[in-house]
């Protein structure tokens, strides 16, 4: 058929092993680190400690997803700059809610 | 800048949907610790409006395992479900790259399907949220009598905006909020996806001699997922 002739051409690479390796990698990681946050949320009891480990482990997760599945960490300087530092914005509004919230009666 | 206009432009809403969900989040933050915790061991703990529940004892139930105190295991494959879906993501994009049609398919069907299977997770999440777990808790409410406001106790079995036997109302109003809207992220993202996936099928992403519009989408599930980190922590865990 003449519509056939219209079809570019198209070469396709092989897969990139150590590319693919490394995202799963990445998953194991992710994976690995929600099966500990499920063990801690039974190991410990209630605490500043455990809350702070909760919040740090998910930093960690989020950073990988970012850097990693996101490609940030690859990507050009100003790009990745001009995300993170906008992030400050959001550390000022949980600063500024929690003093707000320490200083509020406590509701029934 | 270096960077594709379609890419950069994509970071920046989702910087700014990342402003909207650390709205809601924090502001669970501010509301729960303006509440009393639960004092006691957590054996003892029972639902009441009094103080705000432990999550753990509230999202406990699986499918077909009624009546089986499994706190935290839905969630826990819940999360699972939307990770793996972010790996079957970046391989869709890594095939995009070298020009692999048949990869990208592949990867992106799997992807639907993950975004698919979290979204039915989540209804039956609801669903159990809603209707509740049977036993149910004496709350306090405000009804009109003869045109008088009056106080009356009552007992409540399920959730809905306006009354609900987990907790503070509070409670169940950012369950609802927060895990709905980012429901509706996925929900979004599933059909984004599937415009994708047919763009590609039919062989758009081919004859433009690139799938940038495969990262582009990918950033948003991938976003998505991001999100979802910090829901299960801020919600379900802490």
């Amino acid at each position: 058929m003449a519509s056939h002739s219209q079809e570019p051409q198209v070469t396709v690479l092989p897969p990139d092993k150590a590319k693919i390796k490394k995202l799963w990698t990445v998953a194991g990681i992710l994976g690995a680190v929600t099966a500990l946050e499920f063990v801690i949320a039974f190991a410990l009891d209630a605490g500043v400690f455990k809350t702070a480990l909760f919040v740090g482990l998910t930093i960690v997760k989020a950073g990988y997803i970012v850097l990693e599945f996101m490609h940030l960490k690859y990507e050009v300087k100003v790009l990745f700059w001009s995300i993170l530092i906008p992030m400050i914005f959001v550390v000022w509004m949980l600063v500024a809610f929690v003093y707000e919230g320490m200083k509020m009666p406590v509701l029934p | 800048m270096g960077a594709s206009y379609g890419k950069l432009m994509m970071w920046f809403f989702l910087l700014s949907d990342a402003f909207t969900f650390s709205g809601l989040l924090i502001t669970y933050g501010l509301v729960r610790s303006a509440h009393p915790a639960f004092e006691g061991l957590p054996d003892a703990f029972t639902f009441s409006p009094e103080y705000w529940p432990i999550p753990e004892k509230v999202f406990d139930a699986i499918p077909f395992y009624h009546g089986v105190p499994l706190p935290l295991v839905f969630v826990g494959i819940m999360t699972f479900i939307l990770i793996m879906s972010s790996v079957t993501m970046v391989l869709a994009v890594e095939a995009g790259h070298r020009m692999d049609r048949k990869a990208v398919e592949k990867w992106m069907l799997w992807t639907i399907v993950g975004g698919l299977t979290f979204l039915g997770c989540q209804a039956w999440e609801w669903t159990h949220f809603i209707v509740g777990t049977g036993v149910p808790t004496k709350v306090t409410d405000f009804v009109f009598i003869n045109g008088e406001l009056t106080q009356i106790t009552k007992e409540v079995v399920g959730a809905n905006l306006k009354i609900n036997q987990y907790g503070p109302q509070d409670f169940a109003d950012f369950f609802f909020f927060i895990t709905g809207f980012h429901g509706f992220h996925v929900f979004s993202g599933v059909l984004l996806n599937f415009l994708i996936y047919y763009n590609t099928v039919t062989g758009v992403y081919e004859r433009r001699g690139h799938y940038e519009m495969v990262e582009k989408v990918g950033l948003y599930w991938h976003f998505v997922d991001l999100v979802w980190v910090f829901v299960f922590t801020f919600f379900y865990l802490v």
